[in-house]
């Protein structure tokens, strides 16, 4: 036998509703009064929920990298070839490499950190479902919502560069730990803000006018060459000998933050001059966030 | 077609108090055109809209209607290309801010944060429109309650059941009490329980005065819910009213189809004088199938059938659909709707 299925059954078949809870929290629910610091907050709160709900991963993407860095070069390296000296830090007599990678790596980590850290979740909320759309109706202009997205971006980086001191303290051969100490305390701070502000400003800008289908080309054609010629793995001033290449690599934001960070930690390695360094961090901030805040707008705002 | 129509468009009533308290939509001349390198295309050509608070009003179209674009505009989210629009009282360009305060929106699209729980979804969203933290986690605690989502609560919500997502994006358009609320294809891919037990909550929204604008490809969405309808097509408004004025007055004719077990011969509905019948309106002929509108349905689908057997066809079927939305619809755009 076969049971049909009443048309007054379907409403009732369906989750239970209560009509009149419903109705009362129309009409009793708590007047809001957002102003831009409330929204400007709640904002930044649900990042750190976010953060902290995947601290875990968060961490060990922020720990592996440096860790196995200073692992192979501070570490295996001096024990099978008795010690890797770069040209530039050997002719200043004898800065090792731990001492040369330590500013390098926390270099990196802004990359790393501040720019993937906001370019990654601002392709996923402007994938098909465009969840963007859930912050973008929140009551404030459009770029305070991408200012947020910058702030929350250069805290990230911020944490993430500071990981590689504590790492790169622990871990190398006996007698190959960096030689590091903060020679000037208002240096440090001004490059780490501008070094974490500048890739995360970098981070919208990529995460808005970038076609997410290309991102693995982008880590390909940004993120490696950025790395790479990006005074990680030698100071500056030791490029010296490929003239060329050493006017070129200007071009890269890298350098800068590496350079800056020598400056401040490790300034027997040699380092670009400080007024250099502070305009093209805080000069390229205001570039790249003017860029990223005008793509951002225009990607949420058809 | 729509040209030859012009006359039976119902004109919104006529708005003397234009910035009056009590009117919560008003647009005038509202369009807006996609700039492309394969061409422009205009979405939305012109609406003029007007929506008094406490109304629950439909936008009915055909996907592609420029349905969207138009919520798009009035929510912010689309830039206008031209006209005028203004959300309670404030303009949706020069005033975003004011109108974002004043409006909850439910996307077509799931944009629920799936970084987050069903819960925190509700409390961020209170704490972004300025609810202190204790007060937003009791508010969402109530909406989860009321909108049948307890087991839920703590479910990351990317784990709903497309039902749940969208009770839950219909909650969060309501945590800080909107002013008007915009339902964009709500319940666009539900299964019907979950349908009907969404339009339950919408009726008792609008029962509790709550102002609503929704868009739909359903004619028996707005059927069940709207006060009064636009049916919009080709970004265009071809009607606007109530159900019955659309009904009464709209052009909304009887339709009488009939299906035959082989293609119409071109020249059948010539041959038949099919438009000189009294109150006919149209006539189309399409493959195996002759669709009639008419004012004076009374006999007229034993008038076709016999002229069809007198011309040596065979009817496979034949039906008569009554003046309803759907009528209003195919009599307004000519052709079935597109799903």
């Amino acid at each position: 036998m076969t049971t049909t299925l009443q048309p007054a059954d379907i409403g009732t078949k369906a989750d239970p509703v209560a009509a009149e809870a419903i109705a009362a929290l129309v009409n009793d629910a708590p007047v809001p009064s957002p102003t831009l610091l409330k929204t400007f907050g709640a904002m930044m709160a649900r990042e750190f929920r976010v953060l902290g709900r995947n601290a875990v991963s968060t961490f060990i993407r922020s720990v592996m990298q440096p860790l196995l860095f200073v692992f192979v070069f501070a570490y295996v390296f001096p024990k099978i070839g008795g010690g890797i000296m770069v040209g530039g830090g050997a002719a200043r007599g004898g800065v090792n490499f731990a001492t040369v990678l330590v500013p390098g790596l926390m270099g990196s980590m802004f990359l790393m950190q501040g720019m993937f850290g906001t370019t990654m979740p601002l392709v996923m909320e402007f994938s098909w479902q465009r969840t963007i759309e859930d912050r973008a109706l929140a009551p404030v202009p459009i770029r305070v919502l991408g200012i947020q997205k910058i702030c929350a971006g250069a805290i990230q980086a911020f944490i993430g560069a500071l990981v590689v001191l504590p790492v790169t303290y622990f871990v190398h051969a006996a007698g190959q730990g960096p030689h590091i100490h903060v020679s000037n305390w208002l240096v440090f701070v001004l490059v780490m803000i501008g070094a974490s502000t500048l890739t995360a400003s970098m981070g919208l800008l990529l995460g808005t006018a970038m076609d997410p289908r290309k991102m693995q080309m982008v880590f390909a054609v940004v993120l490696m060459p950025m790395t790479m010629l990006g005074c990680v793995y030698y100071p500056w001033s030791a490029l010296h000998a490929i003239r060329w290449l050493q006017i070129l690599v200007l071009l890269n934001p890298m350098v800068y933050m590496s350079e800056g960070l020598r400056a401040a930690l490790t300034p027997s390695t040699g380092y670009m001059p400080i007024w250099a360094v502070m305009l093209a961090l805080f000069g390229g901030t205001l570039v790249f966030g003017y860029l990223g805040l005008r793509t951002f707008r225009n990607r949420v705002i058809n | 077609m729509t040209a030859s129509l012009s006359g039976t468009v119902i004109e919104p009533a006529p708005d003397n108090a234009a910035d009056a308290a009590g009117v919560a939509i008003r647009t005038e001349g509202l369009r807006k055109t996609y700039k492309s390198s394969r061409g422009d295309v205009e979405a939305v050509r012109g609406i003029d809209l007007n929506v008094p608070q406490g109304e629950f009003f439909g936008l009915l179209g055909p996907n592609g209607a420029g349905k969207s674009t138009t919520i798009g505009m009035l929510t912010t989210l689309v830039a206008p290309s031209g006209g005028r629009a203004w959300v309670a009282g404030h303009d949706v360009v020069k005033d975003t801010v004011a109108v974002k305060r004043r409006i909850g929106v439910v996307t077509q699209n799931n944009t629920l944060d799936m970084q987050l729980t069903v819960s925190e979804n509700l409390q961020f969203r209170s704490r972004f429109f300025g609810l202190p933290a204790k007060v937003a986690a009791r508010r969402a605690a109530q909406l989860i309650d009321a909108f049948g989502l307890g087991d839920r609560r703590n479910a990351m919500a990317d784990q709903l059941s497309g039902g749940q997502a969208r009770r839950l994006l219909i909650a969060r358009a309501l945590v800080h009490r909107p002013d008007v609320l915009f339902l964009d294809e709500p319940t666009a891919g539900l299964d019907p329980q979950t349908r009907v037990n969404l339009w339950d909550i919408l009726k008792v929204l609008h029962e509790s005065g709550q102002t609503v604008l929704l868009t739909t490809h359903y004619m028996e969405e707005a059927e069940a819910l709207c006060d009064r309808v636009a049916v919009i097509d080709h970004g265009k408004v071809l009607a606007f009213g109530t159900q019955e004025q659309l009904k009464d007055n709209a052009g909304a004719d009887t339709i009488v189809t009939v299906r035959f077990d082989a293609d119409l011969p071109s020249d059948f509905t010539e041959r038949a004088q099919l438009s000189a019948l009294p109150g006919v309106t149209r006539v189309e002929a399409d493959g195996e199938q002759l669709r009639v509108f008419s004012r004076e349905p009374e006999g007229l689908l034993g008038t076709l059938v016999s002229t069809a057997i007198a011309g040596g066809l065979h009817i496979r079927d034949a039906s008569e659909q009554k003046p309803s939305l759907e009528t209003v619809f195919l009599t307004l755009t000519g052709r079935e709707y597109r799903e």
